[in-house]
């Protein structure tokens, strides 16, 4: 045993080589579509990275002072030390600028990446048994950072801030029976809310949500590290085994290297291209507003959703009893995610009636009725998402915001329909030829998986017959 | 069309149920999938090497910069590139100079019954021997129930009680003054006008505070009867709180063209629900249940603008059981 030597090292003392072994051994199967929950990881830790150099600065606070500063329109003004110091941050400490937009940044591609990962998880199939605990814990990530994105973004206490929290206390005040006291015991007072609100929201986005992410994190890694990966048909892939790339050296290297252009990407963003210029929009009063107003991407289909819905509130005797907001802000997302939370469950019951484990995943054409399904309601969601942007429509189009608004409306009930219609026979012709969508015919066509391919194309033909 | 119908069929009954399914056979190739190659290519090691130099000169000059303070621009180029160098170099490094290697591992397939009975067995040892297992679950769940609701009751600390909420400083007589205190004076307002007016002495901050005040053609008013004298000279005020969800109404169209245009209309910026000034703010288009609460105005001898009594309504978003007018 000598110095030099820091494996034995620690092994004399852990006991280590055994899981290292385990470790640098652990085979990942290569698909570039596997990469999108590493983007998602790695922007969390581009998160955590420049959040943690923000809290160092920033001041949640709601106590006016004067801020002084290089930036000549407000220069002098009366704001908030939320605002002050977010100004601070992007004008005085020397490099605040780029942790502010790259940390921005990352929170657009971390919720980006969450949900590519989503759509492949269950265009794939890959939340079937045994992996339906893992996928819940994804769905449950997922809500959670839309929420801390909020948290983060209404921190500041500008303007647009300001415009959303508002938003957000009406939704929160819309809860049946309850939302008055909810929304008070939140907001420390009636909107804008009182001194202990800013510091509040300030530790569920820098402590509380964090945390949890990063254990349901940690959480999601264990479980796929006990279950170890899906894979995609090839030669020699079976149900029982995992074929691909071990851990050391090359997979970690090319990983290592995912992290580092994901950083660099956001890095570049961050340096290069102007994001939530806060000094643009002034401090928030709650008598002010902005036209053009509209929040970070990943909360335009609730933005969408409480405009498209009629204007009407449920009322009894002279009385509101459930607000509009309730429709748009908590209705349709509780709707929206029910349905993630429930279909690894729905999918069995509606389309598989399969009970079996399965480590190897399906392409979409292999179940033209799901993949129909979840791409109704991904076009549901989106055309909610678009009306979001109506009034930018307005300003590129010139399409008048009403007759939108009856066009989303009607769309909202028929472009799910239509997109079930023809993602289903897209995957159905997919299956009969054997075609790639984007490479069509290719030589090493793999067979269909549930029943030899000549046992279809008889059934379909059988089908079109009758 | 009757595809369209079997497949809506389809989806309406879940028809899957009655076609259960197989699991997908094995494939049934007999391919060995794994591979070794080690070696790299002498421009690979090169490249590598030139690589790792420039990111190492880009986090440099990375370095140098932020500590003259440089501009934002350049930080973030060199600190981006010498990220994209690091990924570049760990990609090549990765696919062309370490060795590259397909591997099987085996999967731990389906637990074994015994193991999974022997647990069961160790965890229910618990209650070996205990007769009242019924009675000490109950108490048990009396205990947690009661730690749950201690663990609750410090959350009604967070804030007051909702009681608060329907409160509006507008009484009759309270003078309107805008931003800067200064009273808003009648003849300060042109037909088209749009301005933001507060309660004399009062937090501007409140949700009851902030109205808006426009002056439309006496003419043009289409209030109700019990409104008629709520708006001299044509003008209006009605609260600055969307009902729907809370922002400020802070756009305000008023035609400058005539006949079969829009009416004068007060619009939210953010679900662009918008109101008829004319008709007391009654809902155009948009989300919004209820109209914007009127402030009735009076004209004082100053010719001040004050207000002639409350709010019509409660202001902005609803909650269960908030009053409509």
């Amino acid at each position: 045993m000598t110095p030099t030597d820091p494996v034995a090292f620690v092994d004399d003392r852990l006991r280590t080589s055994r899981p290292l072994k385990a470790v640098l051994r652990y085979v990942f199967p290569d698909h570039w579509s596997f990469l999108l929950g590493e983007m998602a990881l790695y922007s969390f830790v581009v998160l955590v990275v420049t959040g943690t150099f923000l809290a160092l600065f920033f001041d949640a606070g709601t106590s006016e002072v004067v801020w002084h500063g290089p930036y000549a329109p407000l220069d002098g003004a009366q704001v908030t030390t939320s605002y002050a110091s977010a100004l601070d941050l992007s004008f005085k400490v020397p490099g605040g600028l780029l942790f502010r937009q790259t940390h921005h940044w990352a929170a657009l591609l971390f919720v980006v990446a969450i949900t590519l990962h989503l759509l492949r998880v269950v265009y794939t199939a890959a939340f079937r048994k045994p992996r339906e605990l893992n996928y819940l814990v994804g769905v449950l990530m997922l809500g959670l950072a839309l929420l801390e994105g909020y948290a983060g973004y209404s921190l500041i206490d500008d303007l647009l801030s300001g415009m959303g929290l508002a938003i957000g206390w009406s939704v929160s005040m819309s809860i049946p029976l309850l939302g008055g006291a909810i929304s008070t015991l939140i907001w420390d007072g009636p909107y804008p809310g009182g001194e202990a609100f800013l510091p509040r929201l300030f530790i569920v986005h820098v402590f509380i949500v964090p945390a949890v992410l990063a254990g349901l994190i940690g959480l999601h890694l264990a479980m796929i590290v006990r279950q170890h990966h899906t894979q995609f048909r090839g030669p020699g892939r079976r149900e029982h085994n995992v074929v691909g790339s071990p851990m050391w050296p090359g997979y970690a290297l090319r990983s290592l290297g995912w992290l580092a252009a994901t950083s660099a990407v956001l890095v570049l963003l961050g340096g290069l291209v102007q994001i939530n210029p806060i000094w643009q929009w002034g401090p928030y009063q709650p008598w002010l507003g902005e036209n053009g107003a509209q929040p970070d991407w990943y909360l335009g289909w609730l933005i969408g959703a409480l405009r498209l819905m009629p204007g009407f509130d449920v009322t009894a005797f002279g009385r509101t009893l459930v607000p509009n907001p309730f429709f748009g802000g908590l209705l349709f997302p509780t709707v929206v995610f029910g349905l993630l939370f429930t279909f690894p469950w729905l999918d069995r019951v509606a389309f598989t009636r399969d009970r079996a484990k399965h480590h190897l995943l399906e392409r979409p054409r292999d179940n033209p009725r799901r993949t129909g399904f979840i791409t109704a309601v991904v076009v549901w969601v989106a055309t909610v998402f678009a009306f979001g942007a109506s009034d930018r429509i307005f300003l590129a189009l010139q399409i008048s915001y009403d007759l939108q608004l009856w066009l989303f409306r009607a769309l909202f009930f028929v472009a799910p329909v239509v997109a079930y219609v023809i993602a289903r026979r897209w995957a159905e012709g997919l299956r009969r030829s054997g075609a790639h969508p984007l490479r069509g015919v290719q030589a090493d066509v793999v067979l269909p998986p549930r029943q030899p391919a000549d046992a279809r194309v008889g059934s379909d033909a059988a089908r079109r017959e009758g | 069309m009757s595809r369209l119908l079997r497949m809506l069929t389809d989806l309406a009954l879940a028809r899957g149920v009655l076609r259960a399914r197989h699991p997908p056979p094995e494939p049934e190739d007999h391919a060995d999938p794994t591979r070794y190659d080690a070696g790299a290519p002498a421009w690979a090691e090169l490249a590598l090497v030139v690589l790792l130099l420039l990111c190492g000169a880009c986090f440099a000059a990375f370095a140098v910069l932020l500590a003259l303070a440089g501009d934002t621009q350049l930080l973030g180029a060199t600190a981006g590139g010498g990220l994209a160098l690091l990924a570049a170099a760990l990609v090549l490094a990765g696919l062309r100079v370490a060795p590259r290697e397909t591997a099987v591992e085996p999967r731990e397939d389906a637990p074994e019954p015994e193991e999974t009975a022997e647990d069961e067995r160790l965890l229910g040892a618990v209650a070996d021997g205990v007769s009242r297992r019924r009675l000490i679950l109950g108490a048990a769940g009396i205990a947690g129930t009661g730690a749950i609701l201690a663990a609750a009751a410090p959350v009604t600390a967070l804030g007051p009680s909702a009681r608060v909420l329907d409160e509006s400083p507008w009484r009759r007589g309270v003078v309107l003054v805008d931003e800067e205190d200064a009273p808003v004076l009648a003849d300060d307002l042109e037909v088209g006008a749009f301005i933001t007016a507060f309660p004399r002495g009062a937090d501007k901050r409140e949700l009851g505070s902030p109205v808006v005040v426009v002056r439309v053609r006496p003419d043009e008013l289409e209030l109700p009867a019990a409104r008629r004298t709520w708006a001299p000279e044509g003008l209006l005020a009605y609260s600055k709180i969307c009902t729907h969800a809370g922002c400020a109404v802070s756009l305000f169209r008023y035609p400058t063209y005539e006949p079969g245009s829009s009416p004068p209309a007060l619009a939210c910026p953010c679900h662009y629900s918008t109101f008829d000034v004319r008709r007391a703010a009654a809902v155009v288009v948009g989300p919004a249940g209820r109209p914007l609460p009127q402030l009735p105005l009076a004209i004082d001898a100053q010719r001040q603008l004050v207000a002639g009594g409350p709010l019509s309504g409660s202001v902005g978003p609803a909650w269960w059981g908030t009053r409509r007018s």
